[in-house]
């Protein structure tokens, strides 16, 4: 196949690939644009057999390799709870990082394959890309890791803060920058293998000060690096494909992060350099602790419930934890069976991932034109009878409108507090992740339910018959 | 003077840049997961690279060093094809509309 004839191939698959992120705008069309990417990675990898040409006994083995890929990843797919989809993505990015990494030593070690020129005379654009599509894959890929491990709970969730640690990163990441120069001048392996040990370095110094609620924004960070790292490899194997794959993903990512960030109203950067969690964690504990705060049962939910028109629930990241979306579900179907109008209201970092929760209510069976975010439903609340809290805190918070002085001052947060009364299913009265005393507890119109969030909504549901 | 073919990779990625600021503002908020794992699965095209890492040289010297990196980048990648689109898939499948009654 001749070299221009493949490009225009891969000009086709990365166009395809826009289009499947275009479906993504609404459930309907979404299904589709699954199938236009598809579509995009079956021409990608055909083309690539066909230029590099030969049918030979090779090619057996790589269909063989990528079978036993494929497999794996298959099953993975079939079998993962959706629960576990955070780690899920962040395991997977790790995956596209180090590929990036693989490739890039394998162009470094062969630069003749990828016509770059020969060993020790790479051209020097060619070894810029190459270096840093490893660099950026390398941090990817360690960077993952230790999200999954977070994530999975294998880590701790806690941020893990020691001195000076911002400067170690930053010290890394110029020295990766004169290897780098270096690397053009010299091409001596030992450079590009130190500039490859020190991005894995960089990759977890990074994300091991950013505690377990702040994931939304690492999964993402880490999903934009993804795509940089492929756009990196493309302009090494001068490939659109990947060069317009790697764009795409880029700047996914970063809105993503940008749309968590707005969500907490804080900086990325604030969000990167650890900041919030750890440190203010102690400071307010104390104050507060004497306030009367109204609990009760599940027949006192239920009889609230029962009198109520209207229901909001605002489901938060421990009803992932709990697995209740299935026994919420159920609640529901009882409310609406009794003339109840149910809705959800989603905020954007509710969750550890952006739209976790999302997909829990869709795997539920929630119809998804129940479920709507902060902007379209928070003036809803002044007129609903029931707000339920189920696995949310520092969104509800009132703080984060009437007191300057809380860490979460400015945040966007669901005006639970305005619905005529509002039912709080928590374990203990203990804060949220920002460490902070929530208000809500203490207001009049609130009612504490003390319980794991799935049993609960299972009692509530049948104190109803 | 002749343009640096450079240039033109150059520009093809900084419009798909924003190509894809405008597609991903357009994405619904309830699909924010699907998206990430979709871009997973796009990204990992990179087994364009790795096929050709895989396949360099001649077939009698097919496990060099350089190869088996391109082997394993196969791998890697398919893992996160196969699983990428097809965990979308199962996703979206589950996102269903209010039945008429």
């Amino acid at each position: 196949m001749s070299a221009n004839l493949s490009a225009s191939f891969y000009l086709l698959s990365g166009i395809l690939f826009i289009l499947a992120l275009r479906g993504l705008s609404s459930p309907e069309t979404s299904r589709r644009g699954n199938y236009f990417g598809i579509a995009g990675m079956i021409i990608a990898i055909l083309v690539t057999f066909l230029s590099v040409g030969g049918f030979n006994l090779n090619l057996v083995y790589v269909l063989i390799f990528l079978l036993i890929g494929g497999t794996i990843g298959a099953l993975i797919a079939f079998r993962i709870p959706m629960t576990a989809m955070p780690e899920l993505v962040a395991g997977f990015h790790s995956l596209v990082g180090l590929a990036a990494v693989f490739v890039a030593i394998s162009a470094f070690l062969k630069p003749e394959a990828f016509n770059l020129g020969n060993i020790g005379e790479i051209k020097i654009a060619s070894l810029i890309e190459m270096s840093l599509g490893a660099s950026i894959g390398a941090i990817t890929f360690t960077g993952s890791i230790i999200a999954f491990l977070k994530l999975r709970g294998i880590m701790s969730g806690a941020p893990i803060i020691f001195a000076k640690q911002h400067y170690i990163n930053l010290i890394l990441g110029i020295a990766i920058i004169v290897l780098i120069f270096y690397l053009c001048r010299h091409q001596s392996d030992s450079l590009f293998w130190t500039i490859i040990g020190l991005s894995f370095l960089i990759g977890v110094l990074l994300i091991i000060p950013i505690g377990g609620a702040d994931m939304p924004v690492v999964i993402s960070m880490l999903n934009s690096y993804s795509g940089w790292a492929a756009a990196g490899i493309g302009f090494t194997l001068e490939n659109t494909a990947l060069i317009i794959t790697g764009a795409l993903v880029g700047s996914s990512g970063a809105i993503l992060s940008y749309i968590m960030c707005k969500g907490m109203n804080r900086s990325f950067f604030n969000v990167i350099l650890g900041g919030w969690g750890a440190a203010d964690q102690n400071s307010n504990k104390s104050s507060k602790e004497q306030k009367p705060v109204k609990s009760g049962n599940a027949d006192d939910a239920a009889f609230l419930m029962k009198n109520a028109s209207s229901v909001i629930i605002v489901p938060g990241y421990g009803m992932a934890v709990a697995q209740a979306q299935h026994a919420l579900r159920e609640m529901v179907d009882t409310l609406k069976k009794n003339n109840i109008k149910v809705t959800y209201a989603i905020h954007p970092v509710a969750g550890r991932m952006p739209g976790h929760m999302n997909v829990l209510l869709a795997e539920a069976n929630v119809p998804y034109d129940e479920v709507f975010e902060l902007e379209e439903i928070n003036s809803d609340f002044a007129n609903a009878d029931v707000a339920f809290v189920i696995g949310a805190n520092d969104v509800t918070n009132p703080v984060a409108k009437t007191d300057p002085q809380s860490p979460i001052y400015g945040m966007p947060v669901l005006d639970v507090e305005k619905s005529k009364s509002v039912l709080f299913v928590k374990r203990s009265l203990s804060p949220g992740y920002a460490g902070i005393d929530n208000d809500l507890f203490y207001r009049d119109n609130t009612l504490m339910l003390f319980a794991d969030a799935k049993k609960m909504v299972e009692e509530i549901t049948k104190a109803f018959d | 003077m002749e343009i640096d073919p450079f240039i033109f990779r150059l520009s093809i990625f900084i419009l798909s840049i924003f190509v894809g600021y405008y597609v991903v503002w357009s994405v619904t908020p309830s699909l924010h997961t699907p998206l990430m794992s979709v871009t997973n699965a796009i990204s990992s095209v990179i087994i364009v690279g790795a096929i050709i890492a895989a396949l360099a040289g001649s077939a009698e010297k097919i496990f060099e060093i350089s190869n088996i990196f391109g082997f394993l980048a196969i791998i890697l990648a398919a893992v996160n094809i196969f699983g990428g689109f097809l965990v979308t898939q199962r996703m979206l499948q589950m996102y269903k509309k209010k039945k008429k009654k």
